[in-house]
Parts: structure tokens; C-alpha cells; sequence
């Protein structure tokens, strides 16, 4: 029977002829998903989504809220006032891709986009150097009845796979933006891009607002775009500005309201009491909730407060 | 597309062409560290001889990168500065950077008699020398800008002037000077000086030298934004609580200034003694340090620093210092 004798609407029936398929029989053996072109079923995305790993933050209460760590294939955004340790957690992402499979990680590489220059390499030697110490602390515990080898992690290796990009203008930002696919598709093994920080170089003297706008929208497009085509995470780093909102001045993450809406994940880094707290803002699949975490000498770890649990990997 | 008549693949070629030619290359962090390492003085950093200031920063004052000295007046920032520069100027055989020293004075604070009685007493070796001070003293270069735009121009000129002077720190003393007499009071504006911040940067970045810039308090107004409206919805936190820590002086130009510089020394007084504390750094732990000045300038009372978890670090308290006499002997308030 003839694809044009069916009683359905004629744009479906053009695209079924566009497609190629004419004849009832060319349709009887598929599946609604092939038919989709490209669009999934929401089985089909729960599949993936447990076959994607997490990246772990080193820190179990921020990596309980975030659902085990950063979710590969989506945009996080992570803000906070200055010194709260937003370079530090994306120093330690970039580190933490890299911890072996073996050992739970994703044994691959990550890019880190440095557009203040608060990139500083001791920093990441220091915290190199504490992952393959706790690293090589639970194969001591863990595994001494396996026959695996040693762990022949040195910090420099770590170092080496780190792909370090200095950014000095917006231009050069959008750049790299278009440049990452074809970079990432000669280096198939990045599994994480941090930008520190994507608002820096939006913040100086921009007279155009809605160009502005406009230009960040493309920017978090292509990034949504690289993130779930080549299944990696991409972290942005973001900082604060201070709004009039219901009566008195409060602090918000920087940007504008449109931006908020670009990223899937946001997380916002604050200081409550004495502690620093991660709490997530916006995100489709997790639920609002609040995590203390603690920046030391070793990196991103758990709260000092909450000691009490027994130090497990 | 409708200027240059093309077509969407043409357009869509061209722009990732251009995109990977304007992209600035990649290293590795391995390879960016092994070139601190072979090429800079100490991996490219200065050190300041304040020993527990040195260890917590590794090293002393990173090259390539804003370093931030705020506090009240009169706690000692250009005594700090004055002590940087000597330093810089110093032969490397003492630790020095052996280099020209740019200064930038707004406040007409700069005293070279000052300078010069620093070297002597923490340099005797070197400054008895015949000829020495002289010599060192030469390295400094001292220009006090009028106005922000003589500021504004003369900066271009100093990026020139970097890579033939053999300049090795740039001191602006200080930042917010430039600005209060611009704009009025109150509510600070957004970015006064924004195209300043990013220029300084790449300056500091292309050049690899350390910039230090001081910078000034302001009382806290009182619709400060401390807290993100989660926060407010949830705990409904009442503005005595900022209370507690006793202060109400905030630094100067604001939050989008605070972002940029990536390490902010907090010279504060509490209870009649001064601390330095490193309140914002990727390298160190949150540290503070008793000091006090000299005749030899900043020396710290104590190398290990009081370990400061919390917001703390950043408060920053004006309590009872006696004010800094000048060389003459009087005081500077």
C-alpha cells in the first residue's frame, strides 16, 4: 500500500516520503525510535545515563547532593563569592577525571580554560600529588590479596594530561568554543572542560548588553552541544554581582537572568557560619539540597565536622 | 551570509577556520610547569624574607598574576610596597630580581628617604657599599598620575616600556585612589574600572612580572548584598549577624575587583595588633600572621600563621593600631 493512501496529515506525509519510505512494507519493520530521527526515548536515556560515569569532587557530601559527582553530557555551572573555592573544585575535577578506571575514575584527560590566570601549577602539583596518595592508600588497604600492580601514577603524569588554554578576550572565548569540537575529536580520550571563569572577560565594559547576551546564548549552545555529542562534562565557573531583589540587595550569580537559563546544572558555593557549602540551584534531576565541603592542603574534601564517619574511599 | 552572498557551508568553514587560527594554542600543565621551573627566578615567584609569608605563598609574591594588598589607613601597605620594590632592585646573589621597579604613586606616599633607611638596616652590606644605594635606588621609577585618564594613557606606554627596561614589578599604590576621586560615594559602581582589570592582567600575564596593587576600605553600607536569596528565604538572617566578627569595613571597589585579583593580602588590626592575613589565594591555606613595622620595614612576629577557617580571613578590622609615623614624625592620618 501506498505511503500517500494513508490517512495521515500531508507534513507527515511528505517527511515519510522525504525520508525514503513509500510503500507500507518499507514502514512495518520499525521501531518508533528509528522513526524519531535522532530523538530518544526516555528508556533509552536512562540506559545511558548509568553507563555514564560521574566525576567524583573528592568530597562524599557534595558528591552525595550532586548524585555521585558531575554528570558527563550536561553543562554545570559552579559560582561563588571570591575565595570560596571555585578554582580549587575545578583544579580537582581536572585531577579527578584522570584517577583510573580501576580505581572507580574515567582514566581520561581534561581541558582547563583559564581566562583570569588563576591557574597556578603548584596547586596542581599539590593536589596531583594527594590523589595518588590516597590513591595508593586503598590499594594498601583494599587490595592486598589481588595480584594488581602497583600504582605507577607519578604526579607529573597527571600534569601532562591536563590541556591548558590561557584566554585573554572574549574573541579569543568564542574561538575556542568552536575550535573545542575538532579539538576533542583529535583527542578522544577528554572527558571534562573547565572554563575559569566564564564571566571574566563578559564583565569589562560591555556596551551592547543584547549583543552580550546573544553571544553568551551561542557560547552555552555549543558547549550543551559538545558536552552531550562527545559525552563529557563540561564545568563553568562563574562569579557573583550583587541585584535589587524584593527590597534589599542580595548577591546573584553574575551574567543575567538569560544566562541562568543556559546551563542545565547550576550549583552555587557559599559560606554558612564557618563551614563552605555547595547548594544545588537548578537541576533537572536532582533535588535542592546543601552539602558542607572543605578546601585543604589536599585539595576539595569532606567538612571537618563530619569527621565522625569511618575515612573510606 | 547576506553581506558576502555566500552559502551556509561557506560561512559555517570560514568560521571554524578563523576560529581555530584566532584560538590561542594549548600546553600541557606539565610542560607550563617545567618552563616556571628552567626560566623564572624561584619558578617565578619573588620572595618577600618574611619567611612564613614566603612558605605559604611557595615561594613569595607569584609572578603573572594581580597580588592585593587592602587594609586601613596608616596599617602599613606602602611600608610593604616600599620594601618590594627594594627588593626587587636587589642583585639576584641576595635574592633579588636584579631589575627596574615601577611605582606608581597616587597618593604621593612614596618616600624615598624612607626607602633608602630600609635598605640600609636590612641590607647593610649592600647599601654601605659606595655607590650602591645609588645604584639600587636608580632602579625605581617613580610617577605619580594626575587623573584616571593620564593613568589610562600612560599604561599603554608602560607595556612598551617593559620589555625594554628590564622592568621586574610593577607597584600601583594605590587603586582605589584613582577611583574615589571620580566617582561619587556610596553604593560603589559596577566596574569602574574594568578595562583597567583586564589590561593590568595581561600585562602581568605577558610580561611575567608581579603586580601588587593596594587598595583602600570603605565602611560597609547598609544594604551591603551578602547573601544569595536562597539564603535569605531559608534562614532569614539578620544583618547583626555581620556583626560578630566585629568589623564593618569592607575592601574597596567592590566584588567584581575582588574576583579579579587572584591573591588578596588583608593587613588588619585587631586589638591594638596587626596581622597580615592571606585571605585569598589558590596557593596557600588560610593564613594570619602578627606583624609589625620597623625601621627595616614589615616583620612578622611569628613564621607559623594562625590557621583561619571561615569567613574570617576576609573581615577586615581597624582596632587600635597606633597610626604609622612617617620619616619626619608625623602622622600620616
Amino acid at each position: 500500500m501506498e505511503v500517500g493512501r494513508l490517512p495521515i496529515s500531508a507534513s507527515q506525509r511528505g517527511k515519510l516520503i522525504s525520508a525514503g519510505y513509500t510503500t507500507l512494507s518499507s514502514l512495518s519493520s520499525l521501531s518508533p525510535s528509528d522513526l524519531a530521527l535522532g530523538a530518544q526515548t526516555a528508556w533509552d536515556m536512562l540506559h545511558e545515563d548509568e553507563m555514564f560515569p560521574r566525576i567524583t569532587t573528592s568530597c562524599l557530601d557534595l558528591d552525595n547532593v550532586l548524585g555521585g559527582g558531575i554528570n558527563c553530557k550536561e553543562v554545570t555551572e559552579i559560582g561563588g563569592v571570591p575565595g570560596i573555592g571555585k578554582t580549587q573544585l575545578g583544579i580537582q575535577l581536572a585531577v579527578n577525571v584522570q584517577i583510573p578506571v580501576d580505581y572507580g575514575g574515567l582514566g581520561a584527560k581534561a581541558i582547563y580554560i583559564d581566562t583570569e590566570g588563576s591557574f597556578m601549577v603548584e596547586r596542581v602539583l599539590q593536589i596531583a600529588e594527594a590523589c595518588i596518595e590516597d590513591m595508593t592508600e586503598c590499594n594498601g588497604l583494599l587490595r592486598k590479596d589481588f595480584q594488581a600492580g602497583q600504582l605507577k601514577m607519578h604526579p607529573n603524569n597527571i600534569l601532562e594530561n591536563i590541556f591548558y588554554f590561557r584566554v585573554c578576550s572574549y574573541t579569543e572565548q568564542i574561538a575556542l568554543t568552536n575550535y573545542l569540537d575538532k579539538f576533542i575529536s583529535e583527542h578522544k580520550d577528554v572527558k571534562v572542560v573547565i572554563v575559569d571563569s566564564v564571566t571574566f572577560h563578559f564583565r569589562q565594559d560591555f556596551d551592547d548588553m543584547a549583543l552580550r547576551t546573544r553571544l553568551l546564548s551561542g557560547i552555552a549552545l555549543k558547549l550543551m552541544k559538545l558536552a552531550k555529542e562527545h559525552g563529557l562534562a563540561v564545568v563553568l565557573l562563574n562569579q557573583v554581582t550583587t541585584k535589587y531583589i524584593e527590597g534589599s540587595f542580595q548577591l546573584t550569580l553574575a551574567l543575567g537572568d538569560s544566562w541562568s537559563h543556559s546551563c542545565t546544572n547550576r550549583v552555587i558555593l557559599y559560606w554558612n557560619g564557618n563551614e563552605r557549602y555547595a547548594y544545588i540551584d537548578k537541576s533537572p534531576s536532582l533535588r535542592s539540597a546543601s552539602a558542607p565541603y572543605s578546601v585543604t592542603s589536599k585539595g576539595i574534601r569532606n567538612s571537618a565536622s563530619n569527621c565522625k564517619r569511618i575515612r573510606m574511599m | 551570509m547576506e553581506l558576502l552572498d555566500v552559502g551556509w557551508a561557506e560561512v559555517t568553514s570560514a568560521v571554524a577556520h578563523i576560529s581555530a587560527i584566532v584560538c590561542p594554542p594549548y600546553q600541557s600543565a606539565l610542560s607550563l610547569m617545567e618552563q616556571r621551573v628552567q626560566n623564572e627566578h624561584l619558578a617565578g615567584h619573588l620572595p618577600t624574607r618574611l619567611k612564613g609569608l614566603d612558605e605559604a605563598l611557595c615561594g613569595g609574591i607569584p609572578f603573572g598574576v594581580l597580588t592585593e594588598l587592602v587594609g586601613p589607613a596608616g596599617i602599613g601597605k606602602t611600608q610593604f610596597c616600599l620594601k618590594l620594590s627594594l627588593l626587587a632592585s636587589l642583585p639576584s646573589s641576595y635574592g633579588g630580581l636584579d631589575g627596574h621597579v615601577i611605582y606608581i604613586d597616587v597618593e604621593s606616599k612614596f618616600s624615598s628617604r624612607r626607602l633608602i633607611e630600609i635598605g640600609a638596616k636590612s641590607f647593610p652590606e649592600i647599601f654601605l657599599t659606595k655607590g650602591m644605594a645609588q645604584k639600587m635606588s636608580g632602579r625605581i621609577l617613580v610617577w605619580r598620575p594626575a587623573s584616571l585618564s593620564e593613568f589610562t594613557e600612560r599604561l599603554q606606554q608602560i607595556k612598551v616600556s617593559l620589555h625594554r627596561n628590564e622592568v621586574k614589578l610593577l607597584v600601583i599604590d594605590s587603586m582605589a585612589a584613582l577611583v574615589s576621586g571620580e566617582y561619587e560615594q556610596g553604593i560603589p559602581r559596577q566596574h569602574p574600572l574594568g578595562w583597567h582589570v583586564s589590561f593590568i592582567k595581561s600585562l602581568a600575564e605577558f610580561s611575567r612580572i608581579p603586580i601588587v596593587v593596594t587598595n583602600q576600605v570603605r565602611s560597609q553600607s547598609r544594604d551591603e548584598a551578602c547573601q544569595f536569596s536562597f539564603q535569605v528565604q531559608r534562614w532569614k538572617e539578620t544583618k547583626e549577624d555581620q556583626a560578630r566578627y566585629g568589623s564593618h569595613l569592607v575592601a574597596a571597589l567592590g566584588v567584581h575587583w575582588a574576583h579579579a585579583v587572584t591573591i588578596r593580602l588583608v593587613l588588619e588590626a585587631k586589638s591594638g595588633q596587626r596581622f597580615l592575613k592571606v585571605s585569598k589565594s589558590p596557593i596557600s591555606p588560610p593564613l594570619a600572621f602578627p606583624f609589625d613595622i620597623t625601621a627595616s620595614g614589615m616583620s612578622l612576629l611569628s613564621d607559623d600563621g594562625i590557621d583561619l577557617t571561615g569567613p574570617d580571613i576576609n573581615a577586615i578590622r581597624s582596632q587600635g593600631h597606633s597610626d604609622i609615623i612617617n620619616f619626619t614624625g608625623e602622622s600620616l592620618q
